[in-house]
């Protein structure tokens, strides 16, 4: 199967009724609980994570098992409807592991295919929202590339920054001799948390020495299982940017109609205008290639890399110039600390870098689409 | 009588085909048979072409007549007819007016054009200054218009003009069809930037239209012309295109058949409008599931701002692609195309011509004014021109 040939099928580029009622529940529960000053004072404290939110999150309106069938105590959803979660996410940069926990371990550990044993057992546990796990490999990782090592049943290796490590339960550690899960509070294993320049989504470094944990795949099947992990992150991180680009653009909408000088609202100003309509085209774009990836994702259809891979070389971009946009039409406002357009400008930043760079996912177009480099 | 449904309409259709042969019938007389028939534009009225059907069902009668291999009335040769003359005519004609002209537009007898833009009045086309002066039953129009397409070939135009310059520029216009034969229509080719003149400049001198010919009442040409401009966008949304559908195709072709051509700087490039383009794609598909479920968005209005951008770029990379070959041009002569055929041609010439996608039909300037106030409410900037006479107006 190549991408030239493209699948038969149409995606389907809408959101159903089920669709936007998940999503005014998200949107509800995180404009009471995660508003703008509550964020900014909480990525000044100690805990980055607020539990309470999380929990209503996960267990309240059931994000958490999203993507976990039924009969593994799950939501029995798709990932059409995780995108939904991620685009309200996206729109409040509230610190939540939702992307790290609930997308990219929990496909993970579907994609290992275990009906029992300790990879089920872990899924019931992330669908309830009883436990966090994350995929112990760099933030930037587009693939799963081996960072630790393993002898005689012990883990050596120190990782990172990966995302939402504090928040944690669990890791799972691809290594030479399989995927390990490994709890973060057992011996030998430590976080140390890093300056991020995204303070919504704090990173760590995870220290492992002489760790111990249980052996989930061998490394074929691990390295698979954490590919496919990657790529529902990937594809899905789309929307979370999509959702940012839109606050980003109606807040500029907002404060450029009700802010005056030179005797009108500075919307009225074409050289203004024209920024803020480019801006609504590249959204809207935006919106077609992140559900086109999401709804890839959602039916296994066979154009899934490409559509990821076209969804985040093009998101990126959309979800830093509409922050970058953000900022500079605020004008001095934007440039401060009290004002959220920070927040966004730099979630939207490390978001580009996150699960590969645009220019990464190019090379993954110019591979499936057969136009190879010089 | 109740509106035909697609059952009736397919019944109706063989049953003309089966009176008029496509084989042994000539290609007019079955179009006119067809016209009769109310399958030319089935949600046009009975008598005038139409049945009073649902507009979405003309692609059952279509698809009929293509199996049958009948004869069409080709709507790309007569587009500005189909598209903007006929829907005007239908809603501000006269009864005469109907009967008169739609027949033979839509069997493509009458070729029509549109004399709106004029040198001076480009973007704000309600600022024209071409004259037209009461005389007895008459009507005498003095002015002269440009980008008119088809102008050497059509019998009919339609035509707005200036009727009272004392009021404000959008109520002294009054609309009118005009006659292409009159001797005081001199009609010149305009010669563009690819060396072929696709549009004409029209010169009307003394030009006399009789009353009856002019459409809706007078002073409300602006009005009705709104009619005619809102067919002429409304054309986007149709069907689906496929991956590569665009003009990415020959490039991404040529990439991948002269690899002694690739560079590492065109590369990126290459990457980064492909997947622009297949955005694009995306978000006309987009568009057109909205436009199926009955939830019309409003990303139309960013479709020709984004594929007039994209065609340019790709067209520009072209030609550094082909290098030597892309310094060649397939041929400069003044030559007069019925359409405009962008794959047809080389890329030099898909270059220049793409310099047009981001003027004709709207410029994109005055587009992204057009979403940043109607689509995202932004306030409209000061107008100095609202209450005040035409004639008044600095030109």
């Amino acid at each position: 199967m190549t991408a030239r040939t493209e699948a038969g099928q149409a995606p389907d580029l809408l959101y159903s009724e089920a669709e936007e009622d998940l999503r005014a529940a998200v949107r509800s529960l995180l404009a009471d609980r995660a508003g703008a000053p509550s964020v900014i004072a909480r990525t000044e404290s100690d805990t980055p994570y607020d539990p309470q939110l999380w929990k209503a999150l996960a267990t309240g309106i059931g994000a958490a098992g999203l993507l976990v069938p039924e009969e593994l105590g799950g939501q029995g959803a798709t990932h059409r409807e995780a995108a939904v979660v991620l685009e309200e996410l996206g729109r409040s940069v509230a610190p939540a592991p939702f992307l790290t926990s609930s997308v990219v371990a929990t496909e993970t550990l579907l994609a290992l295919g275990a009906q029992d044993g300790p990879a089920a057992e872990l899924l019931a546990g992330l669908a309830e929202g009883r436990q966090v796990a994350v995929v112990a490999v760099p933030f930037a990782a587009a693939s799963a590339d081996v960072y630790a090592s393993v002898a005689s049943g012990a883990l050596d290796g120190t990782l990172g920054p990966v995302a939402d490590a504090a928040a944690a339960d669990v890791f799972l550690v691809p290594t030479a001799d399989g995927l390990y899960a490994v709890a973060t509070d057992a011996p030998g294993v430590r976080v140390e948390p890093l300056v991020a320049l995204d303070l919504t989504r704090p990173l760590a470094t995870v220290a492992l020495d002489g760790a111990t944990g249980i052996r989930l795949a061998d490394a074929g099947a691990g390295a698979r299982a954490v590919d496919r992990g990657l790529l529902a992150g990937a594809g899905l991180l789309a929307s979370e940017q999509l959702g940012l680009a839109e606050w980003c653009l109606t807040e500029t909408v907002r404060h450029t109609r009700e802010r005056h000088q030179f005797n009108r609202p500075i919307g009225s100003f074409q050289a203004l205008k024209h920024r803020m309509a480019q801006l609504w085209l590249e959204v809207v774009s935006a919106r077609a290639a992140a559900r086109n990836a999401a709804d890839a994702l959602a039916t296994g259809s066979p154009d899934t890399p490409l559509a990821v891979a076209v969804a985040q070389a093009y998101c990126s971009k959309v979800a830093v110039h509409a922050a970058e946009e953000c900022v500079q039409l605020h004008g001095g406002i934007g440039m401060t600390w009290e004002h959220p357009a920070h927040l966004y400008l730099k979630r939207a930043k490390a978001d580009a870098t996150a699960y590969g760079t645009a220019g990464r996912h190019r090379d993954t177009v110019a591979a499936l689409m057969e136009l190879p480099a010089p | 009588m109740t509106a035909p449904d697609a059952a009736e309409l397919r019944r109706r259709t063989r049953e003309l085909l089966a009176a008029h042969p496509p084989a042994t019938t000539g290609r007019t007389d079955f179009l006119k048979a067809r016209f009769d028939a109310g399958l030319a534009w089935v949600h046009y009225p009975a008598g005038l072409g139409g049945l009073d059907a649902p507009r979405s069902l003309q692609p059952v009668v279509d698809a009929e007549f293509a199996a049958a291999h009948a004869p069409d009335n080709d709507p790309r040769r007569i587009g500005i007819g189909l598209g903007m003359a006929a829907p005007t005519i239908l809603g501000f004609g006269t009864d005469e007016q109907k009967q008169r002209f739609l027949r033979p537009l839509w069997v493509g007898e009458e070729v029509w054009c549109q004399l709106f833009s004029e040198p001076g009045a480009g973007s704000d086309l309600a600022a024209l200054g071409t004259r037209a002066v009461r005389d007895g039953e008459d009507w005498v129009v003095d002015g002269q218009k440009v980008w008119t397409s088809s102008a050497h070939l059509a019998r009919w135009a339609i035509l707005i003009a200036r009727t009272d310059p004392d009021l404000p520029k959008h109520r002294g216009i009054s609309y009118f069809i005009c006659d292409m034969t009159d001797p005081g229509v001199e009609v010149r080719p305009l010669r563009q930037i690819t060396g072929e003149a696709e549009f004409n400049e029209v010169f009307l001198t003394g030009v006399r239209i009789p009353d009856s010919h002019r459409l809706g009442p007078v002073g409300e040409g602006w009005k009705v012309a709104r009619t005619t401009l809102m067919n002429e966008r409304v054309s986007i949304g149709g069907s689906r295109i496929p991956r590569e559908g665009g003009m990415i195709g020959p490039v991404a072709r040529t990439w991948r058949e002269r690899p002694e051509l690739r560079t590492h700087d065109l590369h990126q490039r290459l990457l980064t409008l492909w997947v622009e383009a297949e955005v694009a794609r995306l978000t006309g598909e987009r568009l057109r599931q909205q436009l199926v479920a009955g939830q019309p968005g409003p990303e139309g209005s960013g479709m020709k701002l984004a594929f007039a951008r994209l065609n340019q770029e790709i067209s520009g990379l072209e030609v550094e692609l082909l290098g030597d070959e892309g310094l060649l041009y397939s041929d400069w002569t003044m030559r007069r195309p019925e359409l405009v055929d962008f794959t047809g041609r080389d890329a030099g010439y898909r270059y220049l011509r793409s310099k047009g996608n981001s003027i004709e039909g709207g410029t994109s300037e005055v587009l992204l004014n057009i979403v940043a106030e109607r689509v995202l409410g932004l306030p409209s900037e000061p107008r100095n021109d609202k209450d005040v006479a035409w004639k008044d107006l600095s030109r």
